[in-house]
């Protein structure tokens, strides 16, 4: 078993760091659990997945992420990257002339030993099984990543990506936004079936009806930068029920 | 006489982890006994000594002897390229350099010095295939050549300029000279002076080469310059594709390069045209490279430039003949220090013609790319197209594009088009990278081989595996 744990996380933009976005999250996710963060817009979930990620524009002004009782503060985003963590971007960037299968042939090749080649055949033949696990087009390897894509396209380009990479740790922001119902389906599907106790799933999301298709082990709500409701997926259906409001009107008679 | 250049061999111990390769590969050198050399500088002496060492026809001297007056006469064309051309200095450099070898018929006959060279350069997969056909040119002579049986059974020619010239003086005389004048300009002028070595193909009509003919050559002594002369004749109906490449060792002192490459595609010919080349960041390139299309002719310019000081090479097709074709596609990449001036000429000639150029470019650290081209359609044609697409890629805050696209077109039946797009890799795309857990630097070539993978995909595919792998070590360090 392994843990990812975010320990009183404050993170602002590294241009403006006097003004704090996430503001003391902290959280405990261990691999074989999927934890559903949900709240309103502008709360900090997404600051909070590229922070625990490495993105540059953001500062981790205090606080510590670990993997297994290590900080992972200190390395690079590719270390991190490598060191089984995975972002499913809400917006996945566009590398044009660049197919998904030499990105993704890169991305194994990365997380070989230096001097050891990636044998072609079965790096080949586990994306076959993969996308076909995911119900997806051989045509669509061949592609640039992510270019031209259609919002279900680029979700399924990134849960493609996850499935080739197997993380321990896997971050989904907003994975559901900008997908029809079938597309949803079929992403939630491949989610669920990576799911099992070599993969801890932290599922960013703004809306429960991704939860029908993922059921969450805990629900956390968000809300100005920290947790402020922890709960099961009878969480997720108050939320709905109650709208947001519910959640700050409690924090306000709290 | 013995002229031993001292440089150490470098030892082995760079690899570069990423593709494989030894850095230091550019960077070797073997002592080569010259038995033949013109000294540095230039004089009329030195031109007649060439021609005498060559024991070329008479016409050939009074030909180097005029073009050494025009090289003389001509002033620089600083006034629309870099100053950095005022920086060559002409009288350090040495003319002419031979192992007074002839060029060899098989490989057991190549020194061995010689094959550790091509060893080095670190296609040894690729040079078993090519020895077979290969034209390589080991300093200003060909060490090794061996035109293989059957292109020979097919009636082709492919032998050094040198040979040409002593053996095929009536087909070499018709159209030396002749696609691209002495007078052109300077550098053109130079070599006309003192070329020597380069490639001669003859195709006789309707024969299509099967393979593609390959030149590899390097320059192999300090303040050394390389004249060579190519020209290919492809006879009505015929098709062949030429390939060259280089990669040359790396030295303190400037090095001049100034090639001169004559294609004619007659009636219905194919030409395709394929250079990569790697120079030494010291080394002058100023190039210059033309052909002319005859009817439904095509000429098709594949040209790779990476390394180099400053390199000024604008491939061009004259579109004599209804319907000919012209393309030029190439790829640029201008480091620190480094200055691309690439481009394309093509001049249309005749009704109903088409040119195409893709020029893709980039930038990294202070290098300098500069995208030159020049399209000509005049007022009495009819039906001509042209389609210009040029893209340039800067990798950091300070790398430099400049674009000076010359579009000249009159008359109302023709269809121009032209794009340019100037473009960064974004922090955005490196970090998605990076998430994968490429590091910052392997991100950073993938993103610039995406940016260049349409144009090197019409490599052939050996060479589009080298090129990634130039391109990979160019972008080392370009990144933190």
């Amino acid at each position: 078993m392994h843990t990812l744990e975010i320990r009183d996380l404050h993170v602002a933009l590294t241009e403006s760091p006097d003004k704090p976005i996430v503001k003391g999250f902290s959280l405990t996710i261990k691999t074989g659990e999927v934890h559903a963060i949900m709240g309103p817009n502008g709360t900090g979930k997404s600051t909070l997945s590229k922070a625990i990620a490495g993105h540059p524009d953001y500062a981790i002004t205090s606080g510590d992420v670990l993997i297994d009782g290590k900080s992972i503060l200190e390395m690079e985003p590719d270390e991190r990257a490598r060191a089984g963590l995975f972002l499913a971007f809400q917006y996945p960037s566009e590398i044009p002339g660049v197919s998904i299968a030499n990105f993704l042939r890169a991305a194994v090749q990365a997380r070989l030993a230096e001097g050891e080649e990636l044998d072609a055949t079965g790096y080949y033949k586990k994306l076959y099984s993969k996308m076909d696990l995911l119900k997806i087009d051989r045509k669509f390897t061949s592609r640039s990543v992510n270019e031209g894509f259609s919002g279900g396209e680029k979700k399924r380009c990134e849960i493609l990506q996850m499935a080739m990479l197997e993380p321990t740790f896997a971050l989904m922001d907003e994975t559901d936004s900008g997908l029809d119902i079938d597309a949803l389906k079929i992403v939630a599907e491949g989610v669920s079936a990576m799911r099992g106790d070599k993969l801890g799933v932290m599922l960013i999301t703004h809306y429960q009806r991704l939860l029908d298709h993922i059921v969450p082990d805990f629900v956390h709500v968000m809300y100005d930068g920290r947790i402020v409701k922890s709960g099961d997926k009878s969480l997720a259906f108050e939320l709905e029920a109650k709208g947001y409001d519910w959640v700050k009107n409690e924090l306000v008679t709290a | 006489m013995a002229d031993t250049d001292t440089l150490p061999p470098a030892d082995d111990t760079a690899v570069n982890p990423v593709g494989g390769i030894d850095q230091a590969v550019g960077n070797f050198q073997y002592d080569v006994n010259y038995e033949f050399d013109a000294g540095t500088g230039l004089t009329e002496d030195t031109v007649r000594y060439i021609s005498s060492v060559k024991k070329e026809a008479p016409w050939i001297l009074e030909f180097r002897l005029k073009a050494l007056q025009t090289f003389l006469d001509k002033p620089m064309p600083t006034h629309w390229a870099t100053k950095d051309l005022e920086n060559i200095d002409f009288s350090k450099i040495r003319y002419y350099l031979s192992q007074g070898q002839k060029p060899k018929r098989t490989w057991d006959e190549v020194p061995d010095d010689i094959k550790q060279t091509f060893e080095r350069l670190g296609i040894p997969e690729q040079e078993r295939k090519f020895l077979a056909g290969v034209e390589a040119q080991f300093d200003s002579e060909a060490a090794y050549s061996n035109i293989k049986d059957i292109v020979a059974k097919q009636g082709v020619i492919f032998c050094n300029s040198t040979e040409a010239l002593r053996e095929h003086p009536e087909i070499f005389k018709k159209f030396f000279g002749k696609v691209i004048p002495t007078g052109d300009n300077k550098f053109s002028a130079l070599n006309s002076a003192v070329f020597s070595g380069g490639s001669f193909i003859y195709v006789p009509p309707g024969v299509k080469v099967a393979q593609p003919l390959q030149a590899y050559f390097r320059i192999n002594a300090e303040n050394f310059g390389q004249f060579e002369r190519t020209l290919i004749i492809a006879d009505e109906g015929s098709e062949v594709v030429y390939m060259e490449g280089c990669t040359a060792p790396k030295f303190s002192t400037s090095t001049l390069h100034s090639a001169v490459v004559e294609l004619v595609a007659l009636k219905g010919a194919k030409i395709q045209y394929i250079t990569v080349q790697n120079w030494a960041n010291n080394v002058f390139n100023l190039v210059t490279k033309r052909g002319v299309a005859h009817e439904d002719a095509e000429i098709k310019w594949i040209d790779c430039n990476i390394g180099s000081r400053l390199t000024m090479k604008y491939p061009g097709v004259v579109l004599k003949g209804k319907r000919a074709r012209g393309e030029v596609i190439s790829i640029a990449l201008a480091n620190d220090g480094q200055h691309q001036d690439t481009g394309a000429k093509m001049i249309h000639a005749a009704d109903d013609t088409t040119s195409v150029i893709v020029a893709k470019s980039i930038s990294v650290g202070q290098g300098r790319s500069t995208y030159r081209g020049q399209v000509h359609i005049p007022k009495h044609l009819k039906g001509c197209k042209n389609n210009t697409e040029c893209d340039a890629l800067l990798i950091n805050t300070n790398s430099r594009t400049d674009t000076y696209p010359a579009i000249t077109v009159r008359g109302d039946t023709h269809a121009v088009q032209h794009e340019a797009s100037v473009s960064k890799v974004s922090e955005e795309q490196i970090f998605y990278m990076q998430q994968r857990g490429l590091t910052e630097a392997q991100a950073m070539s993938l993103a610039v081989n995406g940016f260049v993978n349409d144009l090197v995909r019409q490599f052939p595919m050996e060479y589009s595996v080298e090129l990634k792998r130039l391109i990979d070590l160019e972008m080392e360090g370009s990144v933190g």
